[in-house]
Parts: structure tokens; sequence; C-alpha cells
């Protein structure tokens, strides 16, 4: 019988001894087994993962989905390699194997069943350090038939029919934002590619970039394409050193093979991809701020028009789109747009819920669905408070209200934002003001300090809801807190600003109980 | 500090000496040499041929740049919004008690390394201590060689 093991090497897993399982396991490949590290498998509570597939030769391969497996002891990790051994040697048709530590996780649960893997078909799959694998898989198909029709105008009309939006945050058009910049006069443009995921708490962009970073390199080589670009940068924090190391290879094996570089695939074509790392600055993750530094300054935003597509990188024409973004185009090209359908959006489940991770789901589904059918709720003697999305720009979807499909216009209506798709779940023993105070502190540290209402407003901000968390606060105190919330937002240069008051808006309207109980009348400021 | 930087040459190549390689200079710079002294900085104003003040205004702006030199450890504890919800706030209150320094232990914080499956978590020299308690963690450190 023949043997596939996967292993996820990816940040979490490899937090949890993923690397060391993957080498223990190498032991076993062999004539009929392979072995290799590949992106998130997806229930990262689980870790380290293994998936085992194996074929008999007649039928479909089986697979199946192992957590919680031995990392650092030597011994049950070489129990686990003669297991695997046995299972490989044996000739009859596949039984399940059962390791003899750890678990087997159930692939037809709703974590699994309900996902819909666009973005990331690969991720888990290939192993993201061989450009073979990923060539095999049929990454860098759609740009070569891109490039042989040569006509960028029918890729950015199925952009646009597609209905695909910037999963950054914004949720701008992204065939509108395409046919802007390759409207622009001029013969050099630029494609940015926004890998700074900043909002704390999310990690889709680090799956994509760590588990299949040729998916990224070619949604940017068709997009450079379609808007006339020649140069590319990918901005991606510091924060991520095992996706840096992993683009720095992909692009490496790119250029190589003439996927990147001069006539890609024989092509006229040029297009280059330069690696630029942040430095841990959150307001880098703005769009101007980006640009800033990429070209090696302080990211200070400055107000928009002129936006990117008129002047961004060196003056030039820019597009910037988020890694989601770019990671959507392959398969909405191999898909078109009537099977592309709705699309997709990557989600982080984390915080006070069973089985946190990363997951892909239809545009649209419910929010009770992620948390509770696929997540399983919150752990056990607990109820769910809240979900929160957007991060600091976000805010909390009650419990009471968890049965909202998540699109952009639904969140909206609940005075919070898609985002980029860090979803944190919180327990009935949060209490809504603590977190309130948490995104504003975060706000304050990370205001450039440019514009006064953002850079002065959150320090008033964080110390007005200081004053509630510790009781000190009056009822005018609340006031107060609302009306400079309404100041800071309307008055603010950038998004950073516009939105630090989102989360005490939110926390506000859905759950003024909390602040209220931490009220004293009496108090005199 | 060195007073040369010889190391620093490829990645001053490969920019081209240019102004806008500044940030991976500088993230290179501090990776060799562990922190970003006044004569680093002095040497990379040279080589960009940009103004002393450029640079470090430049440099002070991003929080991950540092300019004293390090200690032998560092444990940073993610104050990220997961980490948050699960107790992060009382391992830093925790930690901020201890005479870490006086062990070779600089205490910082990070906000979100992107493992939040493993909250509340610390990044310890680089790796990263999942689902920590206040007592795990102070037994980790006291591990570490002073
Ligand atoms: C304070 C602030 C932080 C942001 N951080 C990010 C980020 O980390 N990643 C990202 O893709 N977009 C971020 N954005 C949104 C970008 O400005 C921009 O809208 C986005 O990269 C456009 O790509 P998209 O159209 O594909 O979403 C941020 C915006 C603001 C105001
Ligand atoms: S919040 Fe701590 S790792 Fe994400």
């Amino acid at each position: 019988m023949s043997l596939c093991l996967r292993v996820c090497t990816a940040a979490s897993c490899r937090s949890r001894g993923g690397e060391d399982l993957r080498q223990a396991l190498a032991a076993v490949a062999g004539s009929s087994t392979v072995v290799k590290g590949v992106g998130c498998l997806g229930p990262c509570s689980e870790g380290p993962l293994l998936e085992l597939e194996t074929a008999s030769g007649v039928g479909h391969p089986e697979r199946q989905l192992f957590g919680n497996l031995p990392a650092s002891d030597p011994a049950a990790l070489a129990a686990l390699a003669r297991s695997l051994r046995a299972c490989a040697e044996n000739p009859k048709a596949p039984a399940p194997w059962q390791p003899p530590a750890g678990q087997a996780l159930d692939l037809n649960h709703p974590f699994f069943r309900l996902q819909r893997r666009l973005v990331l078909k690969h991720c888990g799959r290939i192993d993201p350090e061989s450009i073979t694998e990923a060539l095999a898989a049929g990454i860098y198909q759609q740009l070569q038939r891109v490039l042989e029709a040569n006509d960028p105008a029918a890729v950015i009309e199925l952009v646009r029919r597609s209905g695909l939006r910037g999963r950054g945050g914004a949720g701008y058009p992204t065939g509108l934002k395409w046919a802007t910049v390759a409207k622009m006069p001029g013969h050099e443009k630029v494609v940015v590619c926004n890998a700074d995921e900043g909002d704390p708490g999310a990690f889709m962009d680090r799956t994509v970039l760590e588990g299949d970073p040729h998916t990224l390199l070619e949604g940017m080589a068709i997009a450079a394409h379609a808007v006339g670009a020649s140069r590319g940068f990918i901005y991606v924090r510091a924060e991520y050193p095992l996706a840096i190391a992993r683009l720095r290879q992909a692009i490496h094996q790119a250029e190589q093979q003439g996927w990147l570089g001069t006539a890609i695939a024989g092509s006229r074509f040029n297009f280059e991809i330069a690696l630029r790392v942040g430095a841990g600055a959150y307001v880098c993750g703005e769009e101007t701020a980006l640009i800033q530094s990429i070209e090696g300054k302080r990211g200070m935003p400055r107000p928009r028009p002129p936006y990117p597509a008129e002047q961004g990188v060196f003056g030039l024409p820019t597009l910037i789109n988020n890694v989601e973004t770019f990671a959507n185009v392959p398969a909405l090209l191999r898909l078109g747009v009537e099977a592309y359908g709705g699309g997709t959006k990557v989600f982080s489940l984390t915080g006070d819920v069973l089985r946190t991770g990363v997951i892909e789901v239809p545009m649209g589904t419910n929010l009770r669905t992620i948390v509770e059918t696929m997540g399983g709720g919150a752990p056990q003697g607990r109820t769910i408070k809240a979900v929160q999305t957007g991060g600091p720009s976000g805010g909390c979807v009650p419990a009471q209200q968890l049965d909202t499909p998540v699109t952009y216009e639904s969140l909206q209506a609940l005075g919070t934002i898609m985002g980029s798709g860090g979803m944190v779940v919180m327990d009935d023993t949060t209490n809504m003001v603590d977190i309130a105070r948490f995104f504003m502190a975060f706000s304050r540290e990370e205001s450039c300090g440019k514009c006064v209402p953002c850079r002065a407003g959150t320090v008033q901000l964080d110390n007005l809801l200081c004053r509630i968390l510790e009781r000190r606060a009056n009822p005018a105190d609340l006031e107060q807190l609302e009306s400079l919330c309404v100041m800071v937002m309307d008055t603010s240069l950038c998004g950073l600003g516009q939105s630090a008051p989102k989360p005490v808006l939110s926390t506000l309207r859905h759950f003024r109980g909390d602040y209220l109980a931490m009220l004293s009348p009496e108090a005199t400021p | 500090m060195p007073e040369s930087f010889p190391d620093l040459e490829p990645v001053l190549q490969r920019h081209g000496r240019q102004a806008d390689g500044l940030i991976e200079v500088l993230n290179h710079g501090q990776e060799l040499y562990g922190y970003l002294g006044e004569p680093l900085l002095r040497h990379i104003a040279r080589e960009l041929r940009l103004p002393f003040s450029r640079v470090q205004g430049t440099a002070s702006f991003y929080h991950l740049f540092r300019f004293t030199p390090p200690l032998r450890h560092s444990c940073l504890v993610c104050t990220g919004t997961a980490c948050h919800v699960k107790g992060a706030g009382a391992l830093l209150a925790v930690l901020a008690g201890e005479p870490l320094a006086e062990r070779g232990i600089e205490l910082g914080s990070v906000r979100c390394v992107g493992t939040c499956s493993g909250a509340p978590l610390v990044v310890v020299d680089g790796a990263v201590w999942n689902l920590q308690t206040s007592t795990a963690l102070l037994a980790g450190l006291r591990r570490l060689e002073p």
C-alpha cells in the first residue's frame, strides 16, 4: 500500500513540534511512502497535525487526519514511525490506521465539511517549498493562459463581473481598482501586495504565505499583466519569519523557472517582485503609509486623493491588494465567474472557542455556523457572549445576533466590519469595557501622531475607558466618551483614527450594560 | 558595537545603496549586530548618502528597531487580542514583579505573532511557548542559562 504523510510545518504546528514530527517521520519514507511538510491543515488547536493518505491501488485514496501527535518524546515518535511503517508494509486494503498516541479527527465534522477551499485549495496539500509540486498542482497555469490570450481588458472584466472585493478590510471592488490602474497613463506601473496583516488575532494571510506562496505570486503576476505593471513588491510583517523565508524561496524558484523575471513563459511580459519586510508598525498596513515604508521612509499616512492608483510607489500608478485578494484570482480564472459564484472568505477562528484554526467558507455563511457548528462553541460550562471581527477597526457581534450571514453589508449593519478575517470569540466571563479599552490602547500606541484627532483623541479615549474600568467614572464621562468617539471618527486623517472608536461604539451599542455597571454616579472627574 | 560593518555590504549592494532600501538595511543591520548603535546608524547614513537625522528619524518610527544592546535572553509576551482574552494581562503582571533583568532576561511584548491557537503565549529567544500559565512560564524562564 502506498502512503503519503503530510505533516503541518506552518508556524502554529511548528510551535507545537510539527517540524520535529516531520523529521522523525522522514525515517518512514521509502519506495511506497512519501513524507512531506505542508502548510496549515486547519484545526490549529489540535496540532501538531498529520494527514495520512493511503492508496491501495483500487478506488480513491483514503484520507485521515490526526491531531495532538507526540513531538518531543523520542520513544513516542519512534513508536509512531514503527506503526506507520507497519501500515505501509501491509499489502491488504487500507484498514483505518490508529496512531499509538494522539487522536483521529473526523473529516466529516462540519469544521471540514462546510468549508469551500478556493484560496486554500493547495494549502496543506503541497510542499510549499517545492515549485515542482506547485506546478504539478496546476499553479501558474492560469498565468500561462492569461499570457497566451494576452487580453488584459478581458481579465479585468472577469474580475469585475465576479464581484470580488478586497480582502484587506475595506472591501473595495477589485475589478474597479484594477481598471483604474490600467487606465492610468505611463509605461511604468507597480503592483504591491499588502502582507502586513497587522490586526491582532488574524492569521489568514500568514496561512497563505506559509502554505502556498506560489499561488500568491501567480495572482500578483496576473494582476500585473492586467494593469500593465512590471515591478512588484510584497510588504510582509517582520513578525512572520517563516512566511518571509518561504516567500524568498518561492520568488527565487519562480525566477529560476521563468515564472518571474523577463519574457515570462516565453511571452513579452516582464515582472519582477521584491520583498520588503516591515518593522513592527501597525499603521504601515494602511496603503499610503505602506508606500512610504516601501520607499524607505517613516510609515506616515497621507491624505487621499491622490490615490495610490494615481500616485503610489515612487510616484508611479500603483495597484495595492491584500494577500487573499490576489490569491483569489487564479481560482476565479480557473473556475470562471459562474462556478466561482459568491466566492469565499478565509477566517482565523480564535479565543474562547473549542476548536481554533483557519477555515475558508462560502461568503455569506452564518456566524453561528462558523463559531458554534464548525468551531464547537464556547468551552465547557461557558456561553458565547460576542464575536469580535475586524480587529481594532471593527466591533463585536453579540451572541443574540449570531444568525447574521458574514457579508460586507450585514456586518456593517451591526456596527462592525468584515475586516481581514480575524474572528475572536469571547465568552460570558469577558468584560466588554475591557475589550474596548484593549483596542483603544492598541490604537493609541499605533497612532503615527501625524494628525491631532487621532494622536490626542486616542489618548483621551483610553483615559476615559480606564476611568470606567477603575469605577471612577460618572454618567457624564460616558457621554463625553461617546461624543469624543464621533469627533475622532469624523476628523482623523487616515483609517486608523477614523475607525479607532469603532470597538467602543460597538460595545456601547450592544453591551451598554457592561458600561453602566461600572459607573459610579458620585464619582467626580 | 564594532567600528566597521563589513557584513552589511551584501544588503547595501542588493539595494544599490539607494535610499529606498533603508528599512531593509536597518532590518539586516539589527539582525547582524543585535541593535542599531550610533556607529552603525552613521555608517548606514554614509553608505546610503542620507543625513544621519533621516536615518535615525526613520528608525525610531518603527517599534522593532532598538538602539541599545539586547540582554542575553528575551521574553516577549503576546498581547494580541486572542492572548489578551486568554489572560496575557495576568502573565505580564506576574513577570513585571520578577527581577528578570538581573537574570539577563529582557521583558517585552508583541501584538500577535499569528499563532493564536496557543494563546496565551510568549516568545522566548525566538521560540513560541504555547498555552502559558504564570507558574509554567516562571519555571521555564528559571531554566534559561543565566
Ligand atoms: C490602520 C490600517 C491598517 C491596515 N492594515 C492592513 C493590513 O494589515 N493588511 C491589508 O491587507 N490591508 C490593511 N489595511 C487596508 C489597506 O489600506 C488597503 O485598503 C488594502 O491593502 C487594499 O487591498 P484590498 O483592496 O485587496 O483589500 C489597513 C488599513 C488601515 C487604515
Ligand atoms: S493574539 Fe497572541 S498570537 Fe495572536
